[in-house]
């Protein structure tokens, strides 16, 4: 069953690369889609889902991880034909064929139970998103996709050295070295602590980059301001959350070896941190697509300060996890039909979306709105929980802060989107470029519908999942 | 099996040098293609039985660090008609400074770290730490795309070395994925440097400097 899960998709790429006709290539992705997410629920159904020998588990945070970003798969996989028909000059070969390719490495990120696995997974994510991002083969994307892959490749090659210190961690303890996650897990409380320190340092430098959290963020802005609203819903739902997974895991080990302490402490000033610095950058951010960025990097900071609170924080954080997942789709993807009805992404050009594209427009408002944690919606839900596990166990300077920053987040994201929404278009930019289609518009419905019950009612297998992923982080 | 090692880390270590301070760019390639081809034959003597799995590893380790990736930089190089590093942001007696004091970090940073027993006396862990270091010093310091990418190369050169602390944990597949996923980045780069003298009809990066805020 663990298998199947990767290989299907991959299967699908192969064909959706090999096939001739070009009317049919981006109903494949699709097809990949809805295919997945009936497999996906089949494993989430089964209690026990392991291959290879122990490399491949799922996890309770794997599941969670695995359940949300396949259902967010679906949403962009409905959308990608609608995408396609309006950008005939496209490579849509190579587009389609690595769309389902990362959703296949996705996949593999979350069920990898082997560090060194793990680690392939995640470069050959990073390599399988660069032609996405070069899909418009504008000079732009090409200085995104070059900072994209070298500042990405350097921070997992550092997050390589990592693993590699903490194998060297247990061979100093005279154990048989093994990057299995349940042999570092068994092994943990005899390792050597300087090198488990070191080791956590650098995984959590090396992941951190392919997070983006500040000050390893500086691609992200560059990268999702380029990219196609699916490659930057894949990206800032999908692959940030799996590079977010591998941090827990090696959380996970530091727990087991009694250093959940030293662990949390890095963790906190990173969130607070990048937190800080996506404020700071959204402020007078004139470009609606790199703000959603700068959004990307706060809600990567509230995940790792979520963890460093430890204890109830972690069920906040898992359920933070799912909700920025869904609401970074439903932005991207509507900030996209925006981007793409204007033909501009600058707040110079772009004004009276709400009248223009008004589906797009109401779409991007709103998740705008769940974003930085507006009741109802899900955001809320899980941003309260951590505030309210940093105000429970005495963490009150650290909730104020965050408090300010979501403060700040707030009035800086509403500046720049509220501009883009409000007032007439100018005569200039009056025609529609590329009209808003049901294929388009409806994935980013479905997905803030799914943001919208998520604040209202979690469903119980959901919360069981939730649950579950949380207990194995609190560290007990 | 250290009385070989130690030798060819110092050769390492030397060509980290070397690399630093070459200015034609042709050197800065053959220089990690060498460090390629010595990384090859250590990651030889590291295994304690030369299997077939040893000798598969060092065979694929020569053909793509010494002679593959190499050899496609080498060719972009031709492509886009450059010879040497203009102007790097850090001069090259400067890095050369940054470089050797970086080593004498890693080897205190080293000495500070508890070493196992198999691992003690051999300079396997600070040959890596100095050879990340170097290259770091390549990426941050150097405008030209190709260097950059051979900054890349060699970084990943140190963590190898720290890979070989671990042979026996690293399994096979493992270590071939990841030798993989280096071919495939340093390809994907390569394209991404050709399109990028198509575009600018340089290879300077400072050009790449549109995206800002």
């Amino acid at each position: 069953m663990a298998l199947i899960l990767i290989i299907v998709p991959l299967c699908l790429a192969i064909t959706a690369f090999l096939v001739p006709w070009d009317r049919l290539r981006p109903w494949i992705v699709t097809i990949g889609g809805v295919v997945q997410l009936g497999l996906v629920a089949v494993a989430l159904a089964t209690p026990d889902v392991h291959g290879l020998n122990g490399w491949l588990v799922l996890d309770p945070v794997g599941r969670v991880v695995l359940g949300f970003t396949t259902v967010l798969f679906v949403a962009c996989s409905f959308y990608v034909p609608g995408y396609l028909a309006q950008r005939p000059a496209g490579n849509k070969r190579i587009f389609c064929a690595c769309v389902l390719l990362v959703l296949s490495i996705l996949t593999l990120i979350t069920e990898a139970y082997h560090l060194g696995l793990m680690w392939v997974a995640i470069e050959a994510s990073t390599l399988a998103t660069a032609p996405l991002l070069y899909f418009n083969r504008t000079p732009r994307s090409l200085e995104a996709v070059w900072k994209y892959l070298l500042i990405g490749s350097v921070g997992i090659a550092l997050a390589l050295l990592g693993c590699f210190f903490l194998g060297y961690a247990s061979l100093y303890a005279g154990r048989a070295p093994s990057l299995l996650l349940n042999d570092l897990l068994h092994n943990a409380p005899y390792m050597s602590r300087s090198w488990l320190h070191a080791a956590f340092i650098l995984l959590l430098v090396g992941y951190g980059t392919k997070m983006g959290l500040a000050p390893m963020h500086t691609w992200k802005p560059d990268a999702y301001g380029e990219a196609p609203g699916v490659a930057g819903t894949l990206l800032a739902g999908g692959l940030t959350s799996g590079a977010f997974l591998a941090i827990l895991r090696i959380y996970r080990v530091c727990i087991a070896a009694g250093e959940g302490n030293f662990a949390r402490k890095p963790m906190i000033v990173l969130g607070l941190f990048s937190m800080l610095v996506a404020g700071l950058f959204m402020a007078k951010q004139k470009d609606f697509k790199r703000m959603l960025a700068y959004s990307s990097v706060e809600h990567m900071g509230i995940l790792v300060l979520g963890i460093g609170l430890g204890g109830a924080a972690a069920f906040g954080t898992v359920l933070h996890l799912m909700n920025n997942g869904f609401t970074k789709g439903v932005l991207f993807l509507s900030a996209g039909n925006i981007h793409r009805a204007f033909g501009s992404k600058s707040t110079d050009d772009v004004r009276g979306a709400l009248k223009k594209v008004p589906y797009s427009g109401a779409l991007l408002l709103a998740g705008f709105f769940a974003i930085t944690g507006t009741p109802p919606f899900g955001p809320f839900l899980s941003e309260f929980t951590i505030f309210n596990a940093a105000i429970g166990s005495g963490q009150y300077l650290i909730g104020a802060l965050f408090l300010l920053m979501l403060v700040v987040v707030f009035v800086g994201m509403g500046a720049t989107l509220l501009s883009v929404l409000q007032g007439e278009p100018s005569p200039s930019t009056a025609k529609v470029l590329a009209p808003e289609r049901i294929l388009t518009v409806a994935p980013a419905i479905g997905l803030l519908a799914i943001v919208l019950m998520l604040g209202i009612y979690i469903p119980t297998p959901v919360e069981t999942l939730l649950r579950a992923a949380a207990l194995s982080l609190e560290g007990r | 099996m250290a009385v070989i090692i130690d030798p060819l880390l110092i050769v390492v270590l030397l060509l980290n040098f070397f690399v630093l301070g070459a200015s034609r760019m042709k050197s800065i390639i053959s220089g990690s293609a060498a460090q390629g081809v010595v990384l090859g034959a250590i990651a030889l003597l590291a295994h304690d039985e030369f299997g077939f799995q040893a000798l598969l590893i060092a065979l694929v380790t020569i053909t793509l660090k010494g002679i593959g990736i190499p050899w496609m930089l080498g060719r972009a190089l031709r492509d886009v008609g450059i010879r040497r590093e203009v102007e790097p942001y850090i001069g090259l007696i400067p890095s050369l400074l940054v470089g050797a004091l970086g080593t004498g970090l890693a080897i205190l940073f080293a000495h500070a770290l508890p070493l196992a027993k198999q691992s003690v006396g051999s300079l396997l862990v600070p040959t890596s730490l100095s050879t990340v270091l170097t290259g770091f010093i390549l990426l941050t310091s150097r405008r030209k795309a190709i260097s950059q990418v051979v900054g890349y190369l060699i970084l990943e050169n140190g963590v190898f070395i720290m890979g070989l602390t671990l042979v026996s944990a690293m399994p096979f597949l493992v270590e071939m994925g990841v030798l993989l996923d280096l071919l495939v980045g340093i390809f994907v780069m390569g394209i991404i440097v050709n399109h990028i003298q198509r575009e600018y009809a340089s290879l300077d990066t400072t050009r790449l400097s549109q995206l800002k805020g």
